[in-house]
């Protein structure tokens, strides 16, 4: 089992740990899951994330490979923007999701812990295989990354940073630094808040830790540590996904809803299964529910109105925003409609369950 | 961890407070040890029997859901329940705020008075719990 540099910390406050991806990681703080959530839609929630991964993709055939290799286009990026992709295989099945920064002469790509040796095997048998030169590193243990979340984040990160941070639109990154130490931030983020994610040196990671807390502290903005339960219910009510439950290797984007993040207009990899989904439609949908009596937890059955077995459950939970119980399930296209009546088999007894629209939280910075 | 003196527990962590009921004689109150809601995290979701039903010892009675995982609930005692917390439904978070009081779960009209005298008392059930 993996630890981060943080580690210590968690368990010196309190922090209940548990394995995530290969990593004992903090899934709650005293504070307690539904309370962190409510603080990072408040005000600053910070997250240790230093189990994702981070590779650098450079050489001179790098622009090509990267575009070649990933669902979303890429080659309309400027230096210093940031952008959401996936990772397809030839079948058009989603190995991993990705964030994509185009730093000048290289690509920063972040990528999940759970994804990462195949990522990494993924992006190197391609490289050797690429006509043009291409250099594909893992940086993985070397970098340690934190989010800071929330709709004062970016007021403390003024307040940390030698840098403006505010003047850096959504979906960019720049160079700066906090206290003395060397930070790429990408303002992205993974909970429907306003905010970053911070690159810097692992042995740092303390030091830059405390810092923010006590920054935020001492100007009387509310900064606390957010969990993994809590950084989960923040994704999933603000519609973002979760490999290995709304996207994974047995479910391609079109079922899942990211056409969007499919750059239909260039060659990559997976693009002829994608395109052939698209022109047969999709065989099931991702859907978003709203379930009465019980939380819908991933497994259970989904059921249309005369009893009949539909779907599955791939994530649901507790939505302390907007204080419903909710789940993701994959059902027919024909049941996916907003309105559609459905139940959800919580421990063997059916629950009223609503198709809503996704999602359930709609995301500051898209307000 | 906070101990209801008052109350007796089982090992899956219900408690079982005696206390008089309205008709004469007594009933039994079953909640969930502040022990039991610190591990579990913040309680989301509670589902109770209606009262009339009909409960065995050791019988699962209802569910407790934290955020990341749902639990049963076993009877301490048989009986008839005479009330479920209603305000559960509206505020299961009552639960991780004050187990013993607020956050009780129901009322039963217990047929077997013995059962209760059999179930650990705080002391025992302290030392049971610190073993985890």
């Amino acid at each position: 089992m993996h630890s981060t540099a943080l580690h210590d910390w968690h368990v010196a406050h309190g922090a209940k740990m548990a394995p995530f991806a290969g990593y004992d990681m903090p899934i709650s703080y005293p504070t307690g899951a539904v309370e962190e959530h409510l603080i990072c839609r408040r005000s600053v929630g910070l997250f240790d994330i230093d189990h994702m991964g981070q590779l650098v993709v450079s050489g001179p055939g790098a622009d090509e490979f990267v575009s070649a290799t990933v669902s979303a286009k890429v080659l309309d990026m400027k230096d210093w923007d940031a952008r959401y992709s996936l990772l397809l295989d030839e079948k058009g099945l989603v190995l991993d999701d990705l964030f994509i920064y185009r730093l000048p002469g290289r690509w920063w790509i972040v990528i999940n812990a759970g994804n990462r040796a195949v990522d990494v095997a993924w992006f190197n048998a391609r490289a050797e295989a690429f006509p043009k030169s291409v250099f594909v590193e893992d940086r993985s243990d070397a970098t340690y990354m934190i989010a800071v979340q929330g709709p004062r984040a970016i007021e403390l990160m003024d307040l940390v940073s030698d840098r403006k941070v505010s003047e850096l639109p959504r979906f960019t990154a720049g160079d700066l630094k906090i206290g003395g130490i060397p930070v790429l931030f990408g303002r992205t983020g993974y909970t429907g808040e306003d905010g970053g994610e911070l690159f810097f040196p692992a042995a740092q990671a303390e030091r830059l830790w405390s810092l923010l807390i006590e920054r935020g502290g001492a100007s009387g903005i509310e900064t606390k540590p957010i969990g993994l339960a809590a950084r989960d219910s923040l994704r999933f009510e603000a519609g973002m996904p979760l490999h290995g439950h709304e996207i994974s290797a047995s479910i391609n984007p079109i079922e899942a809803g990211f056409k969007w993040a499919c750059g239909l207009d260039k060659d990559f990899v997976g693009k002829a299964a994608v395109e052939a989904v698209i022109a047969s439609g999709p065989a099931r949908k991702l859907v978003g529910l709203e379930v009465e009596g019980g939380v819908p937890r991933e497994g259970y059955e989904v059921a249309d109105a005369a009893g009949m077995v539909v779907g599955k459950v791939v994530a649901g939970m507790f939505c302390p925003t907007v204080k419903k119980y909710a789940a993701n399930a994959f059902v027919k296209p024909e049941l996916a409609k907003a309105g559609t009546a459905l139940k959800v088999l919580i421990r063997g007894a059916a629950k009223d369950a609503l198709v809503v629209k996704r999602p359930l939280y709609v995301p500051a910075y898209r307000r | 961890m906070k101990i209801d003196t008052n109350a007796r527990y089982q090992a899956s962590h219900e408690y079982a407070r005696k206390e008089a009921a309205a008709s004469g004689g007594f009933e039994i109150v079953v909640g969930i040890s502040d022990h039991a809601q610190e591990s579990l995290g913040d309680i989301v979701f509670v589902e109770l029997p209606a009262a009339g039903k009909v409960l065995k010892k050791g019988e699962a009675f209802g569910v407790v859901e934290s955020v990341k995982a749902a639990s049963d609930l076993y009877a301490p005692v048989s009986g008839k329940v005479v009330a479920a917390n209603e305000a559960l439904s509206g505020d299961p978070s009552l639960v991780n705020k004050d187990c013993y009081g607020s956050g009780w779960m129901i009322r039963v009209a217990p047929t077997d008075p013995a059962e209760w005298n059999a179930l650990l008392d705080a002391a025992a059930y302290e030392k049971e719990a610190g073993k985890e």
